[in-house]
């Protein structure tokens, strides 16, 4: 457990970390009866034939997730799915100028470290902002240091680094402090990415976020993970789950990321019922 | 003799009694109902209910068994020409193939072909039929990607020839649309489809589940690195369409895919299962095909008022007559010569009502239908909390991306021909990767022509050397 709501874990997939790459996600069932759960990849080793992945106690499905120990296994795993991040696709004169900022969001920084890892290895710059609400809260501190030039953290309470907000942290270092970024990356709680968003636009700083969107199949075929991109319907899961941050329409994303939150918070008690009822 | 008697209907469960459960709807023949209707076949010299068959299961052979109670000699009858005889008789469209050319239907009612293929299916199930064979090992590997019908019929034609196959599946569980798609009520999952399955891997097909072809693996990676010959590809059209009008992403508008895959494969009306499902209280389900019937009557049994809503007049239906009958039985509404334009949300983005148009019948098109054309001014609102749209698939372009050299037309499905060949050499496809969305036995039907095409290509390719 990295904090008493959020655990790490690593998971024997050989085909799935063999092909992984930064940006991607998998899905895993933790029972027969379970349901399918989209998570990011947060690390991977590709020799052990290993994924690393993290999970939120959110609801019954991940706090099933959370209970499990070493040595069980997942009913199934799948992936890895989505499109690996745009960075992976470029050629070293193209990443030579680029210098990158990611801001992490609570369990979001799981995902943001292994795009760190491989633009770090690749001699990029890449400095990384992580928020989380307190001190305990802060996860993969000593791993992200290790692959970044310089870790900013930032706490609504000030019990670490900065207090405030990620966004006013992106401010400071930009306005006062005179970084200069050719690209910002965002990935946590949707609110944090709309925001985050609307200060890179202020700041002129292209932004990519990584969209958490409900998802059964998480190969394109149900739809769940729609999200409205320039305009457009797009599947996070097939066309995602990065996508421009200055194109995403948040408001429409969060509000379906909600629509099955009475079921996710009554699954306790086995609530199959409908909205309202 | 045929035996000059009326065709000896399959019983049913009681419309209102099904309309609240997902067992299945038709329980089909007991043996003396079976032997009865095997009787009335002429046996016909030139049967054209086997052209009728797009896999040309030999009919009259099959059913002058049943007709002299050797169900066991039907089953291996049946067994030359179809690895899914129980998922096939439930299914497939027999009204417009077997059944629609039986000679009797010409004055009276056609030889029930579907119902007995059924029946010599679940009995062998159920009275343990011998498994099939193995076949001795030929040293060839062949991998299938998708193990829907077009894979499973591909996969089982192979490995009787020796092949050694492996099937991938993205899925947790093997079947395709059988799994995800059509629910328990038309195809029961664990007594049929899994059963079916098994069959298929008792002939030595390995099926590999959560493997997506073009992200864990990718075609070339199969054949390259992993020592396969030939792939063949069944992965089917899973890519749903929406109508792009406004309000379509409100919360409670879902494709039919999502609804059926929550209910079907992951079992969301089963309280064991944690799988949550929104069914609400008011559904109005947009198309006319099965997979709109499907949506509609498991909205039905989920505890909703359902309404579907269709652009054309119930002539036109896509759906088989059957599966139209059997909705209008349990109480859904259909509201022809509808069209949706809008749906229209609540202030918490929550879907409150369909806004409509009212449809007429114009000219013919290029297809022979007579094309809806709207009725100026004849909007009207529809009240529903769930939207559940069902337009029609296409193929997921995932592979088609990932592996270069493979083409694909303008509506995305692969290009192959009759025999499933393909632009790449020792890739061959089938199914509704080829064609869009059809139907099983057709998907079954490619998956046999790929497979002897296969057979042809590794064998010619060996003589070669």
């Amino acid at each position: 457990m990295l904090t008493p709501l959020v655990c790490k874990m690593e998971v024997e997939a050989a085909r799935l970390a063999a092909a992984a790459l930064p940006g991607q996600f998998l899905i895993v069932r933790a029972t027969e009866n379970g349901e399918r759960i989209p998570l990011t990849i947060s690390d991977y080793d590709k020799a052990a034939g290993t994924v690393t992945i993290v999970t939120q106690q959110i609801g019954a499905s991940t706090k099933e997730i959370c209970a499990m120990e070493e040595g069980d296994a997942f009913a199934d795993v799948v992936g890895p799915l989505g499109v690996p991040s745009d960075f992976t696709e470029m050629s070293e004169e193209e990443l030579a100028g680029r210098r990158y900022i990611f801001i992490a969001g609570g369990v979001g920084t799981a995902p943001v470290y292994p795009q760190v890892k491989w633009l770090h290895e690749r001699g990029v710059a890449v400095d990384v902002i992580v928020g989380a609400k307190t001190a305990d809260l802060v996860i993969f501190k000593k791993e992200m240091e290790s692959v970044c030039d310089n870790l900013y953290i930032c706490t609504d309470d000030g019990s670490e680094g900065f207090k405030g907000l990620v966004t006013a942290m992106l401010e400071k270092l930009v306005l006062e402090e005179g970084r200069q970024y050719t690209q910002a990356v965002a990935i946590g709680p949707m609110i944090m990415m709309k925001f985050a968003v609307l200060t890179a636009k202020k700041l002129e700083l292209p932004i990519i976020v990584s969209l958490n969107t409900l998802m059964v199949d998480g190969t394109g075929m149900c739809g769940a993970c729609r999200v409205t991109v320039a305009g457009k319907t797009r599947f996070a899961c097939v066309e995602g789950p990065e996508f421009d941050g200055y194109e995403v329409d948040f408001d429409e994303a969060m509000r379906r990321q909600g629509m099955y939150r009475t079921h996710e918070q009554e699954a306790d008690h086995k609530c199959k019922i409908g909205r309202g009822k | 003799m045929a035996n000059k008697i009326a065709r000896v209907p399959a019983r049913e469960q009681e419309p209102k009694v099904r309309a609240a459960n997902f067992e299945e709807v038709c329980y089909g023949y007991n043996e003396s109902e079976a032997v009865l209707e095997a009787s009335r076949c002429l046996n016909c010299r030139n049967p054209r209910c086997v052209g009728a068959c797009p896999v040309s299961v030999k009919i009259p052979g099959f059913i002058a068994r049943v007709a002299a109670g050797d169900f066991a000699g039907a089953a291996s009858v049946i067994a030359e020409d179809s690895s899914l005889p129980a998922v096939c008789g439930r299914v497939c469209p027999q009204e417009t193939q077997c059944e629609g050319s039986c000679i009797l239907g010409v004055k009276g009612e056609p030889v029930a072909i579907g119902k007995l293929e059924r029946f010599v299916a679940d009995w062998t199930r159920e009275n343990g039929g011998a498994a099939p064979a193995k076949a001795e090992p030929n040293g060839h590997k062949v991998a299938i990607v998708g193990s829907g019908p077009a894979g499973l019929a591909c996969a089982s034609d192979l490995a009787k020839l020796g092949y050694e196959v492996t099937v991938f599946e993205a899925l947790h569980r093997p079947g395709g649309v059988l799994e995800y798609g059509i629910p328990e009520f038309r195809l029961p999952k664990d007594k049929v489809v899994a059963a079916e399955i098994d069959q298929v891997k008792a002939l030595g097909v390995k099926i590999e589940t959560n493997v997506v072809v073009g992200r864990t693996v990718t075609i070339d990676s199969l054949l390259d690195d992993e020592g396969f010959e030939a792939v063949f590809v069944g992965s089917g059209a899973g890519l749903p369409k929406f109508m792009g009008i406004p309000g379509e992403n409100l919360n409670g508008v879902f494709s039919a895919n999502e609804f059926l895959t929550r209910n079907n494969l992951m079992k969301a009306y089963r309280e064991d299962y944690m799988t949550p499902i929104h069914a609400g209280d008011k559904v109005v389900v947009v198309g006319g095909g099965n997979v709109a019937m499907d949506a509609a009557r498991t909205a039905l049994r989920l505890g909703a008022d359902t309404t579907i809503v269709y652009r054309r007049t119930e002539k036109e239906l896509p759906a088989r007559l059957e599966e139209v009958h059997h909705a209008k039985e349990e109480g859904i509404d259909f509201a022809m010569l509808t069209n949706p334009v809008e749906v229209l949300g609540d202030e918490k983005g929550w879907v409150r009502a369909v806004r409509c148009i009212r449809m007429e019948l114009g000219e013919p098109d290029e297809s022979g239908r007579r094309s809806p054309v709207p009725v100026p001014g004849s909007e009207f609102e529809i009240e529903a909390d769930t939207v559940i749209m069902s337009l029609g698939t296409s193929p997921n372009p995932l592979i088609a991306r990932t592996t270069k050299g493979l083409e694909t037309n303008r509506r995305g499905c692969i290009m192959a021909d009759e025999s499933g060949v393909t632009a790449r050499r020792g890739i061959f496809a089938g199914g509704d990767a080829v064609t869009g969305a059809a139907t099983v036995i057709l998907a079954m039907g490619a998956g046999r022509k790929a497979a002897s095409a296969i057979h042809e290509y590794i064998s010619g390719k060996n003589r070669e050397q």
